[in-house]
């Protein structure tokens, strides 16, 4: 893992992230050199110069147009921008652009091969994961580093994975479901 | 019936898995601008000075705007009115879009930076100098309305917006109260709370000279108010000249009903610089500038006779309303609070007094339940603790006071003391399943047996009964709204016999494209596929009144009901045209319009056809299948039920453990099990979370210390069980589906029963209240 990004999960991460972000946000504009990165998204080769400051989550959303990355807070605390670099869920509001060089990004729109749902995203549906669809795309590239780390989680390992992301409209219920099926129907 | 009464998927939700859903902040509009607002850092302050030029000589700054320059146009308005006692008209100052003399709270818009991008417009932010000479503030309201308080408005003495009562006069009420065998009282603070929708509000004004057309992009409730009340009462642009739009909106709660200051900014600033201005929140603006929720310091008394039959309820409660009114603030401690104070029970005596109070904090208005939850946690932390206090046990005392079985249709609706009849209900039945669930009777000997053992646990109850499906205009209007509260529905019906349908309705996670659509399909007899739901446009969709007060399907849904009722009205003269027969022997079942007691028959497919290619049709009647319906409901809708939690308090800890919980809700008949599961589930999260996790926190200078998911706690995915929940059904007999609505019950319920469960946990301690939320360090305190 490069340094400067974590991992989704751990809830005391915050303070620092928010620290970096101060730090990267408050000098003026012309003070920051555009660096060139280049990296895969979804399959497709990138390459790029973006401003030094830019955040992953903003690259993706405004210079690339993958909106499905959502951005739901300013502190890391709220998941919905999780995608995964390098097949690890991470916070894409953490992380610099400039840190993915190199790196092999998933955004939910990755996710659907072939016109089909990936298990995770039938799940979602199945099991009537989501209502309002912000925090989804967070929660389900969560679920997709947490079954590749644990292919068959119980309830309560399903419920510490997903406390790094904010829900507010499911109360979780069904996205414990969802994950569940789209584990048993990944095993099957 | 093919789809209602089944747990469809829903038609949404492959856009939203696949990052295709399309909200307010995903909208790139060329040569688009991007605008921060400067917030005030103070809750009361002089603004002494601006100076911008530093901002606006900086490259790539478009304008910056302060209040000055906004001194042409309205600020935002108030849309609901209440009297004071004597009849004088409630106190309503003033609510700039940006202020420019004196900011009255934390997050206050002061000015505006509009640049070439959001990263310019913030960092010349920075250079733009304000002088402030901070005032003193008062944040709390019952600090707020002591002599010598500092004012939020100079002509709102004692920072008094209004007081207003309800229910039998005070002196027939204290008259029960003196008969009474035992009076159960409690002082209460129902916390203000923050909605926290995860998609922060967001805004894009878009002003096309040609035409002379606004475009508001907004992440709204309600895109047709909010049109309705920019146009015409904060920036006087004909309401014909301005479109709003609210694409997928992600969560509300509430938060996304009213008309904001930003959404009237960017639309006056795209005019002005004749470019499209887009502004999105910062999650620590969302914290500083949705309206916030609840906010209450009641006083309730509940009496009892000897046996336990409640004989009166007296109630004083100080709501909180902020600095400025919000769209709906008035009415929500108001006709939302006091008219629930008859919960379930038969209690013959109410009388309930509110006053609402001006403070230097954020303006409080509709959060999830708005007034329900704060009537119900009143009524139903009385419940317990009368229980306790009389040893009785709490669902005992329940049964013994519930209204009896009622069905709207034989027996008649139940008049309740507090201006309300409720339409239908059965309040014993969702109490004993929800008994049935727990398994009460094991789950006492459970406790008994883990006392001895040290170990802390503890059941709450809380019945609940919610007014949804706002309202009837007429009475709403008698009562201080200054909007009707009905809902448009349009089905148009395609040449091919497909069919488009627009509601007023807005979902922003309630499934509506789903919900409505099973609806539609079923009682047109086609296919799920051929029906398309049209929301959140104001160009597509005629009118409405948008979606809150779990009023969607209840009163929107009705809507699309009277416009398919006409449109199988007129293909029914189409069919009987092409059938040779008379219209009276024709009857429409699943899809076709068939002469009665014959196999002659004509599909809807075909009668559409007709009615738009009209070469071989009946005489004198128009062409097209197209119709559009207001629905006006006759009464609210009353679900109710029946919420049942059990915790383990840590002894050494204080820390609270949800252990189950279990609810019983009936919200009349179910369109989508599925959905309407998804919807108690939430509510269920979002009321546990104010009595365990949430709560804002103003200091004494009006600072909200609090402000950031990093401060404020709201419940994660391993701080709740899985829920177990049932329904029964008592269906709404005042609206063709039958329907009560579901949003908002979960919130309603959910938070007495944690919190009277944990109360029941600790009674060895002899503790009868702890404020909201119930934080281990709280608990703990209280049992040392």
């Amino acid at each position: 893992m490069k340094p400067g990004f974590a991992t989704t999960g751990s809830s005391n991460l915050g303070q620092g992230l928010h620290c970096i972000k101060i730090f990267f946000l408050t000098p003026k504009s012309g003070d920051f050199m555009s660096v060139k990165i280049n990296l895969t998204i979804n399959g497709k080769s990138y390459s790029d110069e973006v401003d030094s400051r830019t955040l992953l989550a903003y690259y993706l959303r405004d210079k690339l147009g993958l909106t499905g990355t959502h951005i739901g807070c300013d502190t890391s605390s709220c998941g919905a921008c999780t995608i995964l670099v390098d097949g690890k869920a991470v916070k894409s509001c953490t992380m610099l652009a400039a840190q993915a060089d190199g790196a092999n990004v998933t955004t939910i729109e990755g996710l659907a091969q072939n016109g089909n749902l990936h298990p995770i995203q039938e799940g979602f549906k199945e099991k009537h994961g989501l209502q309002c669809g912000f925090c989804t795309p967070g929660m389900v590239m969560l679920a997709a580093d947490l079954l590749d780390r644990n292919p068959n989680p119980n309830e309560q390992e399903i419920r510490h994975a997903l406390e790094g992301n904010y829900c507010r409209c499911t109360g979780y219920h069904n996205i414990v479901e969802s994950i569940k099926y789209a584990a048993d129907k990944m095993n099957a | 019936m093919t789809y209602i009464g089944k747990s469809v998927k829903r038609v949404e939700d492959v856009r939203f898995l696949t990052g295709k859903g399309r909200y307010t902040d995903d909208i790139k509009l060329p040569g688009m601008t991007h605008a921060y607002i400067i917030r005030s850092p103070y809750a009361h302050a002089k603004i002494k000075s601006i100076d911008t030029s530093a901002a606006e000589a900086m490259d790539g700054v478009v304008a910056v705007f302060t209040g000055k320059d906004v001194a042409g146009v309205n600020g935002v308005p108030c849309g609901w009115q209440v009297n004071f006692k004597n009849g004088d008209t409630m106190k309503e100052p003033p609510h700039p879009l940006l202020v420019a003399d004196v900011v009255k709270h934390v997050g206050d818009n002061v000015a505006m930076v509009i640049a070439e991008s959001k990263e310019i417009a913030k960092d010349a932010a920075e250079l733009v100098d304000i002088d402030y000479e901070e005032l003193d503030a008062v944040a709390d309201a019952a600090k707020a309305v002591k002599d010598g308080a500092p004012l939020v408005h100079p002509d709102a003495p004692k920072n008094m917006c209004f007081d207003w009562e309800l229910g039998n006069p005070k002196e027939e009420v204290d008259a029960a109260m003196e008969s009474a065998h035992h009076i159960t009282k409690l002082e209460f603070i129902n916390q203000r709370v923050i909605p926290n929708a995860i998609e922060p509000r967001a805004a894009i004004g878009h002003y096309e000279s040609a035409g002379d057309k606004h475009t508001l992009y907004t992440t709204s409730q309600n895109p047709h108010l909010t049109r309705l009340l920019m146009s015409a009462f904060v920036l006087g642009i004909p309401e014909h000249r301005v479109r709003v739009v609210a694409p997928d909106v992600g969560g509300g709660f509430g938060s996304k009903i009213f008309h904001y200051a930003e959404e009237a900014l960017v639309t006056w600033a795209s005019r002005q610089l004749n470019r499209p201005v887009k502004w999105t929140a910062e999650r620590s603006e969302s914290f500083m500038t949705d309206a916030h929720g609840r906010d209450h310091v009641s006083t309730a008394e509940m009496g009892f006779d000897a046996e336990g039959n409640v004989v009166g309820l007296r109630v004083k409660t100080l709501a909180n309303l902020g600095a400025y009114l919000s769209t709906f603030a008035p009415c929500v401690p108001t006709w939302l609070h006091g008219t629930l104070l008859q919960g379930l029970y038969t209690t013959p005596k109410i009388n309930v007094d509110v006053t609402g109070v001006f403070t230097h904090t954020t303006p409080v208005d509709a959060y999830r339940g708005a007034g329900r939850p704060e009537a119900t946690y009143l009524l139903e932390r009385l419940m317990d603790t009368a229980a306790l206090e009389m040893k009785m046990d709490p669902a005992e005392l329940r049964l013994k006071n519930f209204i009896p079985a009622f069905d709207g249709v034989e027996q008649e609706g139940y008049m309740t003391q507090v201006a309300l009849q409720y339409d239908s209900g059965n309040y014993h039945k969702v109490l004993e399943r929800a008994l049935e669930m727990v398994g009460y009777e094991d789950f006492r000997k459970e406790q008994a047996a883990a006392r001895e053992n040290g170990k802390l646990l503890g059941i709450g109850f809380s019945t609940y009964i919610e007014a949804c499906g706002i309202a009837p205009s007429a009475v709403v209007g008698a009562l201080g709204a200054r909007a009707g509260l009905y809902e448009v529905g349009q089905v148009r019906v395609q040449p091919t016999g497909k069919v488009s349908v627009y509601t007023g309705a807005h979902s922003h996670g309630q499934g509506h494209e789903t919900t409505f659509a099973q609806v539609v399909a079923d009682k047109l007899g086609i296919a799920l596929d051929d029906v398309e739901i049209v929301h959140g446009d104001s160009e597509s969709v005629a009118f409405g009144m948008g979606t809150y007060g779990s009023r969607s399907l209840a009163v929107g849904g009705s809507a699309i009901v009277k416009s398919i009722e006409k449109i199988i009205e007129k293909g029914t003269k189409i069919a009987a045209h092409k059938l040779e027969a008379a219209e009276g022997d024709i009857e429409f079942s699943e899809g076709k319009f068939t002469v009665k007691g014959t196999d002659k028959s004509i599909g809807f497919g075909d009668v559409a056809l007709t009615a738009y290619v009209p070469h071989d049709y009946p005489a004198g009647l128009e062409p097209g299948l197209d119709f559009s319906s207001f629905y006006d409901p006759a009464n609210f809708t009353y679900p109710f039920g029946a919420h049942i939690a059990v915790v383990e308090v840590d002894k050494d800890t204080g820390k609270v453990s949800l252990k189950r919980f279990i609810a019983v809700d009936d919200v009349g008949n179910v369109i989508n099990p599925m959905i309407v599961d998804g919807q108690i589930h939430g509510g269920l999260a979002q009321g546990i979370g104010q009595a365990m996790f949430e709560g804002a926190i103003y200091d004494e200078d009006g600072q909200l210390i609090n402000g950031s998911y990093m401060d404020y706690t709201m419940p994660r995915a391993d701080d709740l069980p899985s829920f177990e929940i049932d329904r029964t059904v008592t269906p709404c007999p005042h609206n063709p589906l039958g329907v009560k609505g579901a949003g908002e019950a979960g919130a309603i319920g959910s938070t007495p029963a944690v919190v009277n469960a944990v109360m029941d946990a600790l009674s060895p301690f002899g503790i009868k209240d702890i404020e909201m939320p119930l934080t281990p360090e709280r608990v703990w305190r209280a049992m040392q």
